[in-house]
C-alpha cells in the first residue's frame, strides 16, 4: 500500500492588500492594549481595569455595543447562550443530573427533570427514575441539546425537553473551532445530498444519515442499530472532509456554505480533499459561490 | 521547573474568570536551562488559546563576562560557569513575573544585570507581538469573508 508523505511547507502569507479598505474598521488588540481611558465605558468580556484605563486581555477584535466595549479573540472555549444547539458526550452520571461535555471552560449539566422520559410521559421524576437514569444515558453517549439557562459561574444547563433532540445514533462527529459556525434559525439540516448535519454552536457537527421515517413514541431513545449503506457512507466521508477544509480555511459553517463545499468536492476524491493545494482550489470554488449568491 | 512555570503565570493569567477550573499547560522540554523558552512559548500558547491574561509574559537569560553583561546567552555561554540569570517581565508595567539566578555574582553587577535582561525581554516583547497581530490580521482577513 502506498504512503503518500510530504515535508513541512512554509507557510503562505495571506494577501491583505486586497482587503486594504476593511481592514481600518476593524479594531485588533492584544493582551494589554489599552482600548480606551474613557471611564463613561462599562467593560464585558475579554478586558480588564487596570489603573481607570480598560485593558484588553486576550488576543482578538473589539466589538462595542452602546457603552459596552468587549472583545472576541479568535479562538475560545465555547460561551454558551440560552437557546444554542449544542452536541455533548456525558461524562457522569450523578445523583440527578449528568454532566455533559460540551467544549466549553466548565462541564454543562443535564438535569434529570430537563430531559423527556421514555414512553414520553409526563409525570415527576421518582426515586426508581433516579436509578434507572444510567439505563436512559451512560457515560459517552453523545447528545444533541439546547442550552435552557447558564449557571452564575458560567456552566450551561441543557434541556432534551424536544423529540428533535436526543440520544444520536450512528454518525461521525467532527469538531470544528466554536467562533466558526454560524448562528442560524435552525441548526438541524437534511442535506439534498442524502446525509443529515447537526451544526452545534459549541464547534461539535453531527453528520448522519437520513432517518427513513421518523419515531415518534421512542421519545429520542430509540438509536437505530441498522447497518448504512454505502454510498451514504460515502457521502459522510465526502462531508467530513469538506468540513475540516471549510474549518481549516476559516469559512463560516452554515447548510450553504457546506452544501456549495460537496458539490465542489465532487470532482476529486474523497481521500484528496484534505490535500493543501486541493483544499485551496475546492474552498475557493465555494467562496466564490458563496459571493455570488449573496451578491 | 514546572512550578516556576506556575508561579509565572498565575501571576499573569487573570485566573478569577476560571473558577473551579484547571489550566494544563504541555511544554516539551529538551533538555537544559530552557526555562526562558518554555516560558515565552506558553505565552504564545496562551494567547492562542484565548485565554485572558494581563500582558505578554517575555523571558529571557542575561549572564556576566568580564564586566560586560551580556543578554541571550547561548548553549556555551551558559554551560561556561559563569553566572545565568533568567529573568521573566510583563513588558507593559515593568513588573517581574519571574527572577532565577545560578552562580555568584557581586550585588554591584545584579543592576546591571537585570538592566540588560529588562531591556532584551522589551524587545522581545515587540517581536511577540508583531507575529501575534500579524495572525490576527490574517485571519479576521479570511473570516471577513
Amino acid at each position: 500500500m502506498a504512503v503518500e508523505m510530504r515535508l513541512p511547507a512554509v507557510h503562505k502569507p495571506i494577501s491583505l492588500a486586497a482587503s486594504q479598505s476593511n481592514r481600518d474598521d476593524k479594531h485588533l488588540v492584544v493582551p494589554g492594549d489599552v482600548i480606551t481611558s474613557d471611564t463613561g465605558f462599562m467593560r464585558g468580556h475579554g478586558t480588564y481595569m487596570d489603573e481607570d484605563r480598560l485593558t484588553a486581555s486576550v488576543a482578538g477584535e473589539v466589538e462595542r455595543v452602546n457603552k459596552l466595549i468587549c472583545v472576541r479573540p479568535l479562538k475560545t472555549r465555547y460561551n454558551g447562550e440560552v437557546g444554542d444547539v449544542v452536541i455533548g458526550r456525558i461524562t457522569e452520571v450523578q445523583q440527578k443530573r449528568w454532566k455533559v461535555e460540551t467544549n466549553s471552560r466548565l462541564d454543562s449539566v443535564l438535569l434529570l427533570s430537563s430531559v423527556n422520559l421514555p414512553g414520553g410521559e409526563l409525570r415527576r421524576r421518582s426515586a426508581q427514575d433516579e436509578l434507572a437514569m444510567r439505563d436512559y444515558l451512560q457515560e459517552g453517549d453523545l447528545i444533541s441539546a439546547e442550552v435552557q439557562s447558564i449557571f452564575s459561574d458560567g456552566a450551561l444547563s441543557l434541556h432534551t425537553r424536544s423529540l428533535k433532540y436526543g440520544k444520536l445514533g450512528q454518525g461521525v462527529l467532527v469538531l470544528v473551532s466554536p467562533s466558526i459556525v454560524k448562528r442560524q434559525k435552525t441548526h438541524f439540516h437534511n442535506l439534498p445530498c442524502g446525509a443529515s448535519i447537526i451544526l452545534g454552536n459549541n464547534g461539535y457537527v453531527w453528520l448522519y444519515p437520513t432517518p427513513g421515517h421518523q419515531d415518534e413514541e421512542a421519545g429520542g431513545y430509540y438509536t437505530s442499530m441498522e447497518p448504512v449503506s454505502l454510498s451514504d457512507r460515502e457521502v459522510i466521508s465526502r462531508l467530513r472532509n469538506c468540513l475540516l477544509a471549510l474549518a481549516a480555511h476559516k469559512v463560516l459553517l452554515y447548510d450553504t456554505s457546506v452544501l456549495y463545499c460537496y458539490e465542489a468536492s465532487l470532482t476529486h476524491q474523497i481521500k484528496d480533499i484534505l490535500k493543501p493545494e486541493i483544499m485551496e482550489e475546492i474552498i475557493l470554488e465555494t467562496r466564490q459561490r458563496l459571493v455570488e449568491h449573496e451578491g | 521547573m514546572s512550578l516556576h512555570l506556575k508561579q509565572t503565570f498565575e501571576a499573569a493569567v487573570l485566573t478569577e474568570l476560571y473558577p473551579r477550573s484547571q489550566i494544563d499547560i504541555y511544554v516539551k522540554e529538551d533538555g537544559g536551562k530552557t526555562t526562558a523558552r518554555c516560558v515565552n512559548a506558553a505565552t504564545l500558547a496562551l494567547v492562542d488559546a484565548g485565554i485572558p491574561m494581563r500582558d505578554y509574559v517575555c523571558a529571557c537569560t542575561a549572564g556576566f563576562v568580564e564586566d560586560t553583561p551580556l543578554a541571550d546567552l547561548c548553549h556555551a555561554e551558559e554551560s561556561g560557569g559563569g553566572t545565568a540569570l533568567a529573568l521573566a517581565l510583563l513588558p507593559r508595567s515593568g513588573n517581574i513575573a519571574l527572577l532565577q539566578m545560578d552562580a555568584r555574582l557581586h550585588q554591584d553587577h545584579l543592576d546591571a544585570l537585570i538592566e540588560a535582561a529588562m531591556t532584551a525581554c522589551k524587545g522581545l516583547s515587540k517581536v511577540l507581538d508583531g507575529v501575534v497581530r500579524q495572525h490576527l490580521e490574517e485571519v479576521s482577513v479570511l473570516t471577513r469573508d
